[in-house]
């Protein structure tokens, strides 16, 4: 299988889930699974205005493709796309998309929950909350359960 | 070696403690490692005090590579300090 080059985004608009999927899968006959992510902004039980996502612009879409890249390396893939975006966003509004294609699932499942995994801890984007009561709250905290979520890939 | 001013720059709750974006600052011969960079500007004032008071907490990257605060930041053009990051 020929290494295959990642699609990368990292743009304030949305993406469109549907025409991703379908571009992963891109009517190739050899893909046989086509597994995707897709992260929302959540409202908080209510508490939520909205989420502004800060990035490091050059080294957010650097950070994507090198964790793309050790994705590529791991499973035979035959897509692999990640959208991420910045800016304040609603509640209902999608943060994250990953698709990846391969032959089989479990490669396509792997890769996708690696790629979220990783992208987590390593790519440089941080969200701050926007309160209902017009206040600016907190930036939101690094959960260690995300560092110790690492560990499964070794 | 010239003492160039290195491009600092600061995001989340590092820049805005910081209460700058970025910076160009002339860094000392005995800042060798990011973990001296980030003891050295905690001694630049309050406002980096209160933004590196946690120094475990602060991440750094090197011309955008993540770097542990034992590495070397020799030649570096641009230094980002930042939180563990939220993204996804």
């Amino acid at each position: 299988m020929a290494a295959i080059v990642p699609t990368i985004r990292v743009a304030a608009t949305p993406f469109d889930v549907g025409a991703e999927i379908a571009a992963a899968q891109g009517n190739d006959p050899a893909v046989g699974a086509v597994a995707s992510f897709v992260g929302y902004c959540r409202d908080e039980g209510g508490r939520l205005a909205a989420l502004e996502l800060e990035h490091y612009p050059g080294m957010a879409e650097r950070e994507l493709n090198r964790v793309a890249g050790e994705a590529i390396g791991r499973w035979p893939l035959y897509a692999l796309t990640i959208h991420h975006r910045f800016g304040k966003l609603l509640p209902g509004e999608p943060i994250v998309l990953v698709v990846t294609a391969s032959s089989h699932r479990l490669a396509a499942f792997e890769a996708c929950e690696y790629l979220m995994d990783f992208l987590k801890t390593r790519a440089p984007f941080w969200k701050k909350e926007h309160l209902k009561d017009g206040t600016s709250g907190d930036w939101v905290a690094a959960k260690d359960a995300d560092d110790r979520q690492l560990d499964r890939w070794k | 070696m010239t003492a160039e001013p290195t491009r600092l720059v600061y995001f989340s709750w590092v820049r805005e403690r910081i209460g700058v974006q970025e910076e160009r600052r002339t860094l000392p011969a005995t800042v060798k490692t990011a973990g001296d960079l980030v003891a050295w500007l905690a001694g630049q004032g309050d406002n980096y005090a209160y933004a590196l008071e946690a120094p475990d907490s602060i991440r750094v990257a090197v011309d955008q590579e993540h770097v542990d605060h034992d590495e070397s930041i020799a030649g570096a053009r641009e230094i980002a300090l930042f939180p563990p990051m939220t993204g996804g």
